[in-house]
């Protein structure tokens, strides 16, 4: 039974917990028990909570029992990443800085899921501040891939992706500035979905790069995804970059596809994203993707975007630059950790010896990187040439779209390497985020679809489907299609 | 601790240089909430009751904008004859101080929200100097430290610190002129007269409450002197802290004679912030900076940019009231004023409370009179301004109406005016009080005016035979017998009625 439940999509736990098949507290406690039987390999959380997961779950099966409507994912559990404010439950970013801070609020994705009955089983590890491809960057130690527990589980939510392939939830939250949904979701076999830029508020979300961070949707299958897609998702007057438009039909879009017809969909294949530092492996299992989506119907051709091959360079311009502001508040004034404050030190001194302990090495390394983008002298040739690295990318992906419903690429130029192996070597790193960034810098949605293993690894590959802003639903549409198409893959064992 | 600063004597300042301003006018905006979340814009109260994740920049809070605040920045640019930004964003300024809770302000760099403007400033002897404006922008305001232990309050030698954020995030409005030079010897008049014309100009658009003394308008002043011989512009400091009218002119008039005497001795003048203190009138050098402070500026990624529609821009126009400048020239051609006594008027600070005494239903003359003679006397004699007597427009109103019914005579008045003055009440209150009241019985008065006829049978017969100036007499008699209490002019209309 347990097994069962464990197994078990979003979709079907929330029909049998709706019915009166199962409780949620039944759900909700197999998925309590499988954290602690496996989690102590994976390290997928950070802190669960056991009781308000548990409360939540009660309260659903009441409603379930008087009769109530209830929401579609009322009372399946689910994973958060760190990144999101709860109010009551620590929030520490997968930062040492943030130990300890109980935060007073709900950030607008948290009170979304509350209110739909969703239950929250605790908080998913990360790199801190978002900051990383393999949440090996934790203040708390890294995640380990279910997969192999000697490799990385992506990151920089890899938390959230491992627990969906460890099968300690069927759902999870993420988040998503440069490829941390997506790239998490490649290298454990889930799905991840970045939506469109201000499709998800960002309240509550604690900001890495205020202009690329989007919070979205993670699981195991698309549908999935996309039943907490429309959970979260839609405007919110908290956030001034919120989108004031109807969210995007996925579930529809998600359904339609699953009766496996593409007919007529035109599908581009970005060829800056092939060659060279791309896996074998991945490179075949994206060719057999792509002749997966042909027997589907659809048409598929090659598309150039050539200033994509300079997202990289302007992503670590922009992203650093908004890092060294949005971090600033991180002064031990307010909250979070203090170091230093004996009574012999001034504030300046207290603030600097806290920063100085509180922030691991990757994170300095981003401050001082958009600090020194963004001096008087450098603002120009820095950020401001990176933003117009931006517009050309928008305008490539605009041009595009004109011929293309949406576009594919791999999601990540390789599996997942193994922990340790990058650490030293930030540039290698970045790279796990090649595919990934032009999205966010464009501000369109994009996706992962696991696209099976990796013939010489036996390790999950990634397939990325992107498309226009607010066009969401495309790419679920194609990603349901091609998941039944492709068939099951197979499973960790743990 | 008196600091031994040079300074050269101002005619000599005037003789050599010609100094050149530039005032930076901060205000508090008196919207219901503050610039970028719900809390109360609230002066004072407990601290750290008006805050929220917002105001405090917990992790994951972010700003959204106050539309009001938005209007009132285009109110004001559109009352400086501004041009309005047809697309403007917001920016963040970084840098660290522990009253600031995001360690960045939110507020605008390179594109503010109206540019390029005017305001026409009048001087004391009733010169217009017109002063350009360079900008006027929005912006958030920070919190407020309090520093305990210590001498002097300020952070340097305090034991601890105390932060109250109710005032983070209250908008703020920072007006820019452009430089202002050619003010030669008055360069201290007209900064005083610009910070007062702007004063009243946001008062009368009902945008911000203009108290100095509670911070709600700031003025920081900038000064350089340019030497007669080469006409190259000097080095400017920035003086902050100064909390009124009056400090604004001793600023500027300070920072003239000091920098005056730093180049005379062959010195240079440093560019730095200044510090006014109220008690010696003179400029301090505010703390040094070790290294140049770089705001590292960039467009705020969590606002989204304003473009205020020209359509909107013209119902803003159409919203602005009567301006003082307007409202002035108004009355002067309504009143039929001549220049030197609006001048005075309003030199008096006077205008406005004669304006406010008219609109209680007193006449312009009336309500002038007691203003510029008796009420002004009075406030002099105190030495504080008209408008700071204890007295409403509205309590002088009902005084010149009870006047002008009869009720009470000037005398009285007066002796009513008194007792408001002197907390007693309404002028109502103070009659009843002081038992003031005219005698405006009839009867009364003419049974009086019969004992008075009786007791100077003499004048009596002079009056009965025509002459009628001899009615004077009676009337004193009576007005002695009631005390004053009489209506003079209706005691001789009962006296010529007994006679004839």
């Amino acid at each position: 039974m347990t097994n069962d439940l464990i197994h078990a999509t979003a979709a079907e736990l929330a029909a049998k917990i709706h019915s009166g098949e199962v409780s949620s507290v039944e759900v909700t406690q197999a998925h309590l028990d499988r954290i602690t039987e496996t989690d102590g390999k994976v390290h997928a959380f950070l802190h669960v909570d056991t009781e308000g997961a548990l409360a939540q779950a009660r309260r659903v099966d009441e409603a379930v029992k008087a009769g109530e409507q209830v929401s579609p994912l009322a009372g399946v559990p689910l994973a958060l990443k760190d990144v999101m404010a709860t109010e009551c439950v620590p929030t520490t970013v997968g930062s040492k800085i943030l130990e300890g801070w109980i935060p007073p609020y709900d950030a607008t994705v948290t009170r979304k899921l509350k209110e739909a009955g969703v239950v929250i089983l605790g908080k998913t590890n990360m790199d801190e501040f978002a900051m990383g491809s393999s949440t090996e960057n934790s203040a708390y130690g890294p995640t380990h891939n279910p997969w192999d527990l000697d490799r990385i589980p992506g990151g920089s939510g890899g938390g959230s992706s491992a627990a969906l392939a460890a099968l300690q939830a069927p759902l999870a939250i993420g988040t998503d500035t440069g490829g941390s949904i997506r790239q998490p979701g490649a290298v454990t076999g889930t799905v991840g979905v970045k939506p469109t830029y201000g499709g998800v508020s960002r309240y509550g979300l604690v900001a890495f790069s205020s202009s690329l961070d989007q919070a979205g949707p993670c699981a195991r299958t698309v549908l999935d995804a996309a039943l907490l897609h429309e959970v979260i998702a839609g405007y919110d007057h908290m956030d001034s970059t919120s989108i004031n438009a109807p969210v995007p039909p996925v579930v529809a879009a998600a359904r339609e596809g699953l009766n496996g017809d593409l007919s007529g969909l035109r599908i581009g294949v970005v060829t800056q994203f092939s060659g060279e530092g791309y896996q074998q492996g991945v490179a075949r299992s994206f060719e057999a993707a792509v002749s997966q989506l042909k027997e589907l119907g659809a048409e598929i051709a090659d598309v150039s975007c050539p200033s994509f091959d300079y997202a990289l360079p302007a992503y670590y311009l922009i992203a650093p630059s908004e890092c060294s502001s949005n971090l600033a508040r991180f002064d031990a004034m307010r909250y979070g950790l203090r170091v230093g404050d004996d009574g012999t030190r001034s504030t300046e001194e207290v603030m600097s010896l806290t920063r100085e302990a509180g922030f691991g090495p990757e994170v300095k390394r981003r401050i001082m990187i958009g600090t020194y983008a963004l001096s008087s002298g450098y603002y120009d040739a820095y950020y401001g040439s990176a933003q117009k690295v931006r517009t050309l990318i928008t305008q490539d992906f605009a041009k595009a779209f004109e011929n293309f419903d949406v576009l594919i690429s791999p999601t990540t130029p390789t599996t997942a390497f193994k922990i340790g192996e990058r650490a030293n070597d930030p540039m290698a790193m970045y790279k796990a985020d090649l595919c990934t960034i032009p999205a966010n810098l464009a501000g369109t949605p994009a996706m992962s679809v696991p696209s099976g293993l990796s013939d010489e690894d036996g390790m999950p590959v990634g397939l990325q489907i992107m498309a226009p802003a607010l066009q969401d639903h495309r790419m679920y549409r194609v990603a349901a299609a091609y998941e039944a198409a492709r068939g099951a893959f197979g499973g960790p064992s743990l | 601790m008196t600091s031994l600063v040079e300074l050269m004597d101002y005619d000599e300042v005037i003789e050599k240089y010609d100094p050149v301003l530039g005032l930076e006018v901060h205000v508090e905006l008196h919207t219901n909430t503050k610039m970028f979340c719900g809390c109360a814009n609230a002066f004072g109260g407990e601290p750290n009751t008006n805050t929220c994740p917002t105001c405090l920049g917990l992790p994951g809070s972010l700003p959204v904008v106050n539309g009001k605040a938005v209007e009132s920045a285009m109110r004001i640019g559109l009352a400086l004859n501004c041009e309005i930004a047809e697309w403007c964003r917001f920016a963040r300024k970084n840098y660290f101080y522990p009253d600031m809770p995001k360690n960045f302000q939110t507020s605008q760099y390179d594109e503010p929200i109206a540019f390029n403007g005017w305001l026409d400033v009048t001087l004391d002897d009733g010169e217009v100097i017109r002063v350009e404006i360079e900008r006027a922008h929005m912006e958030e305001d920070t919190g407020k430290s309090l520093h305990v232990g210590g001498a002097t309050g300020r952070i340097h030698g305090a034991e601890h610190s105390l932060l109250d954020y109710n005032r983070a995030g209250v908008p703020l409005i920072e007006i820019v002129t452009k430089m202002i030079p050619g003010t030669r010897e008055r360069a201290p008049e007209v900064a005083r007269a610009y910070v007062t014309a702007l004063r009243d100009l946001l008062k009368a658009l009902d945008v911000s409450d203009v108290r100095m003394d509670q911070g709600s308008l700031r003025c920081d002043a900038n000064v350089s002197l340019s030497p007669k011989t080469t006409g190259a512009l000097g080095t400017r400091t920035e003086t902050k802290n100064v909390n009124s009218l009056r400090s604004v002119e001793r600023a500027v008039r300070f920072e003239m004679t000091r920098q005056a005497a730093v180049l005379e001795s062959g010195g240079e003048v440093t560019q730095e912030t200044r510090h006014f203190d109220e008690s010696s009138g003179s400029t301090s050098p505010g703390r040094k900076k070790e290294t140049a402070e770089d705001y590292r500026y960039f467009p705020e990624p969590d606002l989204v940019p304003i473009a205020p529609s020209r359509e909107w821009v013209e119902e803003l126009r159409l919203t602005l009231p009567e301006l003082p400048w307007e409202r002035r020239a108004r009355i002067q051609k309504d009143w039929n004023l001549t220049d030197e006594v609006l001048r005075d008027l309003v030199n008096a600070n006077a205008l406005d409370v004669i304006i406010a005494t008219v609109e209680a239903g007193a006449k312009p003359d009336e309500a002038r009179s007691w203003w510029v003679s008796y009420l002004a006397q009075q406030a002099n004699s105190k030495g504080i301004e008209v408008t700071d007597l204890a007295i409403t427009p509205a309590q002088v109103a009902k005084v010149i109406e009870l006047v002008n019914a009869g009720t009470l005579t000037n005398k009285l008045a007066r002796e009513v005016v008194n007792g408001v003055l002197e907390g007693e009440g309404s002028p109502e209150d103070v009659i009843e009080k002081r038992g003031l009241k005219v005698v405006s019985d009839d009867s009364a008065l003419e049974k009086a005016v019969d004992e008075a006829l009786a007791a100077q049978p003499d004048v009596a017969q002079k009056i009965r035979d025509g002459k009628v100036q001899a009615a004077g007499a009676i009337v004193g008699a009576v007005m002695k017998a009631t005390k004053g209490q009489a209506d003079a002019a209706r005691v001789r209309e009962i006296v010529l009625a007994r006679c004839s």
